[in-house]
């Protein structure tokens, strides 16, 4: 019997456009792109030219700090173009995508057979190893450490989140061929929802979380697990990212493929997408998003996502599109004082706490609010789930205490732990933002 | 969309460069107090927000307090009838309780007004220096200074007490959300030091026609009603029941008066999650404790859960103690505050010859603690985690 653990803190945020079971291939795109920035801490050198032939798999750009690092094609094409920004920092690797997939082969391995060396190599040549998120830093972890454990959260509660039985239907087997391949690595942590069919995974310990959001954090699963202290390392890895492992294993070949939900209410028929790595984002919503008024489309869900448009391509780890209002068009009248009924808050000078919990909020993107110090205690703490102080700790980020941040616990914290703090903050500090600066200046101190 | 169509034309004017850019920040305000902000969120981070703001927030504690003001304005008429008309209760004019309460209007409202404008004339002149937006802080300090401020207090000395309160109390640290110091405390802690013939504690409900005073003018035929806790100090009998210190009807800094105003504001507060219901019952637990100690000194026809009734205990505990930025950040650090505020209050009251009431040096003091209450707390997280790093 896996372990419980309940959380009581917490907040559920329920949004109008859920996505419905319903699972469907997107329109392919005709240009595919990596974006670096979604592999955070990684500097790119682009190992392509314009115009080369690549297939799905071969390398597009490598991690200067660890060659042997790979980022690879999702597709097969001709390498369109390498669009470079301000001080020729690259913004994406576009492919051209080809009428006939080609996959680099891999060779299909018995995961029982390898050692950790072997199942490392292997996800490096593949592309796969970039995929690896570390703590402390919330960076690409570094090939060079063995961590702690590696930690999988096999569910997201953020508002808009795929759903995890949606998206794991037919990857059933790659699934667990990549949790024994990662378990040649190191202990892995595997966190589920109650009542979930992957309590069952062998060779992961697994753990069932009990909560509002932000119990799905793989973050808040690690500090009630086996906290990060000083000195350790500890990677973690989306549960889809898994079955790429698995495919890698069970088919010899880097297949991308994700089920995405794209939902939100500016969505006309919230459902699940299958599409590769790097889609144009049109491509994944193409007629399905609303007109009547200014829409922001979001690169994943609505509280760690980024805005996104049209044009730009799924970042590496997204596993969702959603689209909400803009709202910089809505003007509310004395929000200070007026009841304003359709919105959402925790607080009760609002109504929304005599709705029923079923009732589904359209949000839009306004802060709803001015800037301002912290000004009221315990916000932060009713949402944070963690043995940890989050005020503190962001107000030791702001002052680039580092000792203090270390004391406090920053080594076992990424940005989107603070998400939910952020949505509920009456000051609107930009706790995400904060929290990553703390994470980068506290990386550059230490290298 | 007529009023955001003005605002829109205006904005420029206002604006960095403009004509009026002077006055910036003051439109900016405006603006704010009519519309919700649209500023959308930016491209990370999250994408939306909870519909609070610290306005709202704000603004409620003023609703919190709007019974305890209302009932202070009828008390003031009610206790300068009671002086100047030489009757009981139950006789006219006392029983005329819309006179009274346009009377104690009439008081009460040169005070609210004094104060807004030299606290927000402050906030708005330092907000357009520093090129930031007004903080709402002030709307509530701004109501309760003239609520813990003696009847009788020129509106001179309260604009220099206000004036003081905000510049060195609030702005000096950085504004709402940086002071040390509750700044209506610090407005009262002013005038109680600097014009203590004001505020001398037994005796600030000096009777007489208040209207006069407003110009300074001492007036003729004030008459002297002591507090009950004036009453204490000078070891004389307690003259009001329980009942009259409970209902409010009786002398005393004007919005301090009444248990039962106060406890409907604190309701609405711990309602809205506003303040912490926390520091409030750990208040009300301290000095419950320290003045059952205490009980047999003093006066003997006056229990010791009579204590939390007058002066301004509940006041305190309600709308100075659970000020968030002056407070404990932490849950922990929120029951020590308040539990040695209130004990803290009683032991000044009680056994301190020199000052009848205690809960405003009590919550000052606390103040200056609040943030070694939390390192306590936040020190404990920080053992537990180097502890555990050893192993």
């Amino acid at each position: 019997m896996a372990n419980v653990i309940k959380l009581k803190k917490g907040l559920n945020i329920n949004l109008k456009g859920k996505a419905t079971a319903k699972v469907s291939a997107a329109n392919a795109s005709k240009v595919y792109g990596l974006v670096p920035d979604a592999f955070w801490g990684m500097k790119p050198k682009v190992v392509v030219k314009e115009g080369d032939e690549v297939k799905a798999g071969d390398a597009l750009f490598v991690n200067k700090l660890h060659p042997e690092m790979k980022f690879v094609s999702p597709v097969a094409g001709k390498v369109l173009l390498v669009e470079r920004g301000e001080r020729r920092k690259v913004l994406s690797v576009q492919v051209e995508a080809a009428a006939q997939q080609q996959y680099v082969d891999f060779g299909k391995k018995q995961v029982n057979s390898l050692n950790a060396e072997q199942v490392k190599a292997a996800l490096l040549e593949s592309g796969l190893f970039g995929y690896f998120i570390q703590r402390p830093y919330a960076i690409v972890a570094n090939p060079d450490e063995t961590p702690k454990a590696i930690f999988i959260s096999a569910f997201s509660d953020m508002p808009l989140a795929a759903d995890i039985d949606v998206v794991m239907k037919g990857n059933e087997a790659d699934f667990q061929t990549g949790i024994s391949a990662l378990a040649k690595i190191a202990k892995v942590h595997l966190g589920v929802k109650p009542g979930s069919s992957l309590a069952s995974t062998k060779d992961a310990q697994v753990t069932v979380f009990d909560g509002k959001c932000p119990a799905g954090n793989v973050g808040v699963q690690i500090n009630h697990i086996d906290p990060v202290n000083k000195g350790e390392v500890v990677w973690t890895l989306g549960a889809e990212e898994v079955i790429f492992i698995g495919r890698l294993f069970n088919k010899g070949v880097v297949d991308l493929t994700r089920t995405v939900a794209v939902a939100g209410s500016e969505i006309k028929e919230p459902q699940y997408k299958q599409v590769l790595v790097g889609a144009k984002i049109g491509d994944i919503v193409a007629g399905n998003v609303k007109t009547e008024q200014k829409v922001r489309l979001i690169d994943g869900n609505p509280l760690t996502g980024m805005k996104t448009s049209e044009n730009d391509f799924l970042l590496a780890h997204s596993t969702e599109v959603t689209a909400i209002p803009e709202g910089d068009e809505v003007n509310e009248l004395f929000g200070w004082i007026a009841p304003r009924l359709k919105n959402f808050s925790v607080s009760r000078s609002y109504f929304s706490w005599l709705q029923p919990k079923s009732k589904e909020y359209v949000l839009d993107a306004r802060v709803k609010g001015g800037h301002r110090h912290m000004i009221f205690s315990g916000e932060y703490e009713s949402v944070f789930p963690m043995d940890i102080y989050p005020e503190q700790l962001v107000k030791a980020i702001i002052a680039g205490d580092i000792d203090r941040m270390e004391a406090l616990g920053i080594y076992e914290v990424a940005p989107e732990d603070f998400a939910v703090a952020e949505f509920v903050d009456s000051s609107k500090v930009e706790l995400q933002r904060i929290v990553r600066e703390g994470l980068d200046m506290l990386r550059k101190e230490n290298e | 969309m007529g009023l955001k169509k003005i605002l829109d034309n205006l904005k420029p004017t206002f604006s960095e460069g403009g004509k009026l850019s002077a006055f910036g920040s003051l439109f900016d305000a405006a603006e704010t107090f009519f519309f919700v902000p649209n500023e959308t969120a930016k491209v990370r981070g999250a994408q939306i927000h909870d519909a609070i703001d610290s306005k709202r927030s704000i603004f409620f504690v003023v609703i919190a307090l709007i019974p305890a003001i209302l009932f202070g304005m009828y008390n003031i008429g009610l206790q300068h009838s009671l002086v100047t008309g030489g009757c009981t209760p139950d006789a006219c004019p006392c029983a005329d309780v819309w006179g009274n309460f346009l009377y104690g209007l009439a008081v009460m409202l040169p005070k609210i007004i004094v104060s807004y404008a030299v606290g927000l004339g402050i906030e708005i002149a330092v907000a357009q220096w520093k090129k930031e937006e007004v903080h709402e802080g002030f709307f509530v300090t701004g109501i309760l200074i003239p609520l813990i401020v003696p009847v009788n207090c020129p509106l001179w000395i309260l604009a220099i007490a206000t004036a003081f309160a905000v510049i060195f109390a609030k702005e000096v640290f950085g504004g709402t959300g940086m002071n040390i110091f509750n700044p209506a405390l610090v407005t009262r802690a002013f005038l109680f030091f600097a014009y203590p013939s004001m505020m001398s504690g037994d005796k600030v409900w000096v009777n007489g026609n208040y209207i006069d005073c407003i110009n300074g003018a001492p007036a003729v035929d004030a008459v002297s009603a002591a507090t009950p806790l004036g009453q204490l100090a000078a070891g004389e009998a307690v003259t009001a029941s329980p009942m009259e210190t409970i209902i409010g009807t009786i002398p005393g800094s004007i919005g301090e008066t009444s248990v039962i105003a106060i406890l409907i504001g604190a309701v609405i507060l711990i309602w809205a999650n506003i303040a912490s219901w926390k520091i409030m019952l750990s208040t009300f637990v301290g000095g419950a404790l320290m003045a059952y100690f205490l009980r047999y000194d003093g006066a003997q026809n006056f229990e010791w859960w009579e204590q939390l009734t007058v002066g301004g205990f509940c006041f305190g505990a309600v709308f100075m103690a659970t000020d968030p930025v002056t407070s404990p950040r932490t849950e922990g650090g929120k029951w020590i505050f308040g539990f040695l505020i209130g004990a803290m209050a009683i032991i000044i009251r009680v056994l301190n010859p020199g000052y009848p009431e205690g809960m405003m040096l009590a919550i000052l003091l606390m103040n200056v603690f609040a943030p070694l209450f939390d390192y306590f707390f936040v020190q404990a997280n920080i053992n537990k985690r180097a502890k555990r790093a050893k192993k």
